[in-house]
């Protein structure tokens, strides 16, 4: 199991480690700056963390050294002269590009677009096909004043393909390393949208898109009014009616080697966004989302107006541990894949990201 | 020549110390500062060359005027400054 969490706050990096059956915050990076991602390469150990500064933009930090000091790398950037002169306002997502592709790293961002670098971070070239793609013009901000690439699934069968989810506008599948781009298959739909275009692929907001490692046809979205789940690689999704207390949510994590077990963070829609009743609760669902426990224990019951963003829950690689952080700086950690939660740190700045390493 | 200056609060992500360079408007002064650390264009300006929206810059006691060109005039003796805009947080 993971010994190790990395948390992306509103206010720096926090490095939690396990000792002796306890989580305490090891050590602090970039303090006062925003964090918006942050990934732990398996690969070869390197890390990387995003940041967004609020006034100096995006910005990359790369570890070799475990953590202990950080470089700057170039973060990915528009070219210049681009129409529409679009310029990154958020590195949204950073996943690896699978293991037969050691340093080369995917990025999303906002506006929406996705970028490879092939040398551990020091360049970047944004991908053309999907920037290119004409139903992008659709695409929309979602709380966020443009689109974005929020999650990237790479597939550990074969990494040229790339399953990806937009916030707002749907979900892309590539089986070509991107070079080419088509809209995942319907079964999603959007009740903000006209009822003529509720069922657009390209009109989805797909808060977060995760795929099971071990049964990589099956994909689970926190979709913004619903729950959907694939077992068909994305060619087409089901409604899942089951989830409580609400439908709403950002984040959701799907167990590594069962892909009918996965976990979500239900709140109150649409711009509400709390929990329901002030409860925070934790909604897992063991048999592909035909039913659900609501996850109570440790967690707070009252008074609670925590909010887990997209990428603030994480499941560890063994399925047991999971870990959810919140907009109010209270990070949980569960050891029984959900069933009992644990306060591991309660006043930290709000926490973006998540990530056991 | 013209006096750079970068606000303080800038020195915490890099180094970026009062310097001199050549050029006759904003855009000159800072392209000759920028390719001696190429590092600090991203943090002034975003991917298409524009300034932050965040950032402010000042030609003396003047706010520019062409937050896209940076064509405002400089002059040997004006001092270009490169502030943050207020913001919380």
């Amino acid at each position: 199991m993971s010994e190790r969490l990395l948390i992306g706050t509103r206010k720096g990096l926090f490095d939690l480690r396990r000792d002796h059956d306890t989580w305490t915050v090891a050590g602090a990076s970039f303090l006062g700056d925003p964090i918006s991602m942050l990934l732990a390469d398996p690969r070869d150990g390197t890390l990387y963390a995003a940041q967004a500064l609020g006034h100096f933009g995006v910005k990359l930090q790369r570890s070799r050294d475990n953590g202990a000091t950080w470089q700057e790398c170039p973060a990915p950037a528009f070219p210049a002269g681009e129409a529409d002169a679009p310029s990154v306002s958020y590195l949204f997502c950073l996943e690896t590009a699978g293991a037969d592709k050691p340093g080369w790293i995917w990025c999303g961002t906002i506006p929406g677009g996705l970028f490879l670098s092939k040398d551990h971070g020091e360049t970047w070239s944004l991908n053309d096909a999907l920037w290119r793609l004409p139903e992008r013009k659709e695409w929309m901000g979602g709380g966020f004043d443009d689109s974005g690439v929020a999650s990237i699934c790479v597939d550990p069968r074969r990494s040229d393909a790339i399953v990806i989810g937009v916030s707002t506008g749907g979900v892309w599948l590539t089986d070509d390393a991107g070079a080419s781009w088509r809209p995942s298959g319907g079964g999603m739909h959007a009740e903000y949208m006209p009822p003529q275009r509720r069922y657009d692929t390209t009109a989805q907001d797909v808060h977060r898109l995760v795929q099971c490692s071990a049964a990589p046809d099956t994909f689970w979205v926190q979709h913004h009014n619903g729950v959907f789940r694939s077992t068909d690689r994305a060619r087409s999704w089901q409604e899942v009616t089951a989830i409580r207390p609400a439908k709403f949510g950002f984040a959701v994590a799907v167990h590594p080697n069962d892909p009918d077990t996965a976990w979500f963070v239900p709140g109150v829609k649409d711009e509400c966004r709390i929990p329901v009743d002030a409860k925070l609760v934790v909604a897992r669902t063991r048999d592909g989302g035909r039913s659900f426990d609501v996850l109570t224990e440790g967690l707070p019951q009252a008074n609670a107006y925590d909010l887990v963003y997209r990428h603030a829950l994480d499941v560890d690689a063994s399925g047991t541990r999971v870990s959810m952080g919140s907009t109010t700086g209270h990070l949980w950690l569960s050891e029984d894949s959900g069933d009992h939660w644990a306060l591991i740190a309660g006043h930290l700045p709000p926490i973006t990201c998540v990530r056991f390493c | 020549m013209a006096q750079v200056v970068f606000t303080a609060n800038l020195q915490r992500h890099l180094v970026c110390p009062v310097q001199t360079a050549p050029g006759n408007t904003v855009r000159g002064v800072l392209d000759h500062v920028f390719a001696a650390q190429p590092r600090l264009r991203s943090y002034i300006l975003d991917d298409q060359g524009r300034v932050r929206k965040h950032v402010a810059i000042y030609v003396n006691a003047d706010r520019i005027t062409d937050n896209v060109g940076l064509s405002d005039l400089v002059g040997d003796q004006d001092e270009v400054f490169v502030a943050q805009a207020l913001s919380g947080g």
